[in-house]
């Protein structure tokens, strides 16, 4: 795996922002004292004219974008996961959501693979916060092709858009011509017919991983990548569930109201079937290498193969 | 407009307000009334705008970070022309577009959403950095309550509006001095509000909100000023000109009976006679 490539997706998110903001010139970027962390610096040191550092202060910075939005341009505000989705869920829901403004929320950080620092700054519940608020888009990309694809996109779409990034190198997976970003619709990474594994964001290669794993034990897998959460691709969760009839969902956020949850809303109402969920099962996180936690959260390759051979 | 005839504007505007709430049967009339001569100076003589077309983009933006006064603001747009003023009665209705907040998705000459206390303001913030940045010349105008500014948002937003010199912002305190547990000073004082604002860099003006001579030279004064925002302290009455509502707390959140809400249309009425003795 080493000649694989990495790269942490909060990297592609300032890089995508940085392209967009010589296209577009209504693109304004916002930060919370940490365009260091988020990667906006680029676009900072681009365009400094057309970004906001607010300091820290992530409610006020919301509702400066949201302010900003009305006057017709697209802001982009960014800070970590914890912070945008939790802190300021409230300003979120009515600066931004209500009144259906078109504001671009940039989430770095997510997950328990911001490693050291540990449980305060490990977000597990900004899916869940952000697709119970109407009209939000919510996008969990999986490697750098996606996530600069998802920022384009968000542009595209007129209305708010939730983006979540890591702060992990991961792999890039979607290097390939065939590749195209839909918003709302999933993509079947790999054939299979005993059982499906949908993922999202990080675990989406560890799932392939898993997946070649199964294969060899004669178990074929259907691996399936859901970049946006929230308008959730319901025809392809029916079509897997009917065609499987076993799935797996796997996602570095909690088990409660995240992808995992999403598809058995899905599930449960239009094609039941089992599901087994994979996250992180309704605790906080704890210091330590992102990659060592991966593995102690059971969101590696390994602990996932493990999982699934004993759900079949 | 002059003083006498925005004296009469502000009446007819306080008698809307009054009829909406008890119209609802809920409300919040003493913000409303102690807001009203504000609301009236803004709409009828400071801001560029235009009934026939609400959102032409050079106007100048409004956000009622108080929103819970929506009866004021509704009011106040329905005689300058925005929408009927009949349609005040629907005000909190199922089905009616005059929300209990304002509801910038339905009412037309509406900038912005807001009732959750302390964020109308940084809204204002980012159309008046917005401005700066992309070189237009509308001015933001955002009226808080004296209670409202116990939010920390609230000053996060004022920080941030002073470091980017926003002489395009003029912030209101609507310092009618009660909230919903009681007076200011009681529950959890913000005073000095002068000061406060004054140390986060503001141009401050402390003016009786319910004269239309201080509300005309604090607003001239705040498009004089240059290189930071202006915050206009206005002392006010809660209630104005509503006998039993003036000066109760009790009146910011309540709807008057149908016996109420004739005293109260006559203490109005009585203040309009007067002035057309002028």
């Amino acid at each position: 795996m080493s000649d694989v490539k990495k790269i942490a997706t909060r990297e592609s998110y300032g890089n995508a922002l940085a392209e967009l903001g010589k296209e577009h010139k209504d693109v304004v970027v916002l930060d919370a004292d940490l365009a260091a962390a988020t990667k906006t610096g680029v676009f900072k040191k681009a365009f400094p004219e057309r970004h906001i550092d607010c300091g820290i202060a992530e409610c006020n910075m919301m509702g400066v974008a949201a302010g900003i939005a009305t006057t017709g341009k697209v802001p982009f505000a960014s800070s970590f996961a914890m912070f945008a989705a939790g802190r300021a869920f409230e300003q979120v829901r009515n600066s931004i959501g209500y009144p259906k403004l078109n504001v671009k929320i940039g989430a770095t950080h997510a997950g328990i693979s911001v490693g050291e620092d540990g449980a305060t700054h490990q977000c597990n519940e900004d899916i869940a916060l952000m697709r119970t608020i109407p009209g939000m888009v919510v996008i969990n990309p999986s490697d750098d092709v996606e996530a600069k694809a998802a920022v384009k996109a968000a542009y595209e779409h007129v209305g708010p858009v939730y983006l979540r990034f890591g702060r992990l190198a991961v792999p890039v997976i979607n290097d390939n011509e065939d590749y195209k970003f839909e918003l709302g619709k999933a993509i079947t990474l790999r054939e299979g017919t005993d059982v499906t594994i949908i993922a999202s964001g990080l675990p989406v290669s560890e799932s392939l991983a898993a997946a070649e794993k199964l294969a060899a034990d004669g178990i074929q897998a259907e691996v399936i990548n859901i970049h946006t959460i929230k308008p959730l691709d319901e025809e392809a969760v029916i079509k897997a569930a009917e065609k499987t009839g076993k799935i797996v969902t796997v996602e570095e956020h909690s088990v409660i109201g995240g992808l995992g949850s999403a598809v058995c809303d899905v599930v449960a109402q239009k094609a039941p079937a089992k599901v087994l969920k994979i996250g992180v099962n309704d605790v906080f996180g704890e210091s330590g290498p992102a990659v060592q936690l991966i593995k102690k959260y059971g969101l590696d390759a390994d602990s996932i193969y493990e999982k699934v051979k004993a759900f079949l | 407009m002059n003083k006498l005839e925005l004296m009469k504007t502000a009446n007819e505007i306080r008698k809307g307000i009054v009829t909406a709430v008890h119209s609802a049967k809920s409300g919040h009339p003493g913000g409303s009334l102690s807001a009203a001569d504000i609301y009236t100076y803004l709409f009828f003589e400071e801001m560029n705008i235009d009934p026939a077309d609400p959102k032409k983009a050079d106007r100048d933006r409004f956000v009622l970070s108080k929103g819970h006064t929506a009866p004021g603001y509704y009011s106040t747009l329905a005689h300058r022309g925005f929408f009927p003023v009949e349609d005040l009665t629907t005000l909190r209705k199922v089905g009616a577009y005059l929300q209990g907040h304002p509801d910038m998705k339905h009412i037309p000459g509406v900038d912005m959403s807001s009732g959750s206390l302390g964020q109308g303001i940084s809204a204002a913030v980012g159309m008046a950095v917005s401005a700066k940045i992309f070189g237009d010349d509308y001015r933001v105008y955002t009226l808080l309550g004296d209670g409202e500014i116990q939010e920390g948002q609230v000053w996060e937003a004022s920080m941030l509006a002073a470091h980017r010199k926003l002489d395009n912002l003029v912030v209101i305190v609507d310092n009618n001095n009660l909230q919903i547990d009681g007076p200011i000073t009681e529950v959890n004082s913000p005073y000095p509000i002068d000061k406060k604002f004054e140390s986060f860099n503001f141009h401050v003006i402390n003016i009786n909100g319910n004269d239309f001579d201080e509300i005309d030279a604090a607003f001239k004064e705040a498009r004089e000023t240059k290189g930071q925002p202006t915050a206009i302290i206005a002392k006010t009455i809660k209630g104005k000109d509503v006998s039993f509502m003036e000066n109760q707390a009790s009146w910011h959140g309540a709807a008057p009976n149908d016996e109420q809400y004739a005293v109260a249309m006559a203490d109005l009425e009585k203040v309009g006679e007067a002035l057309c003795q002028m």
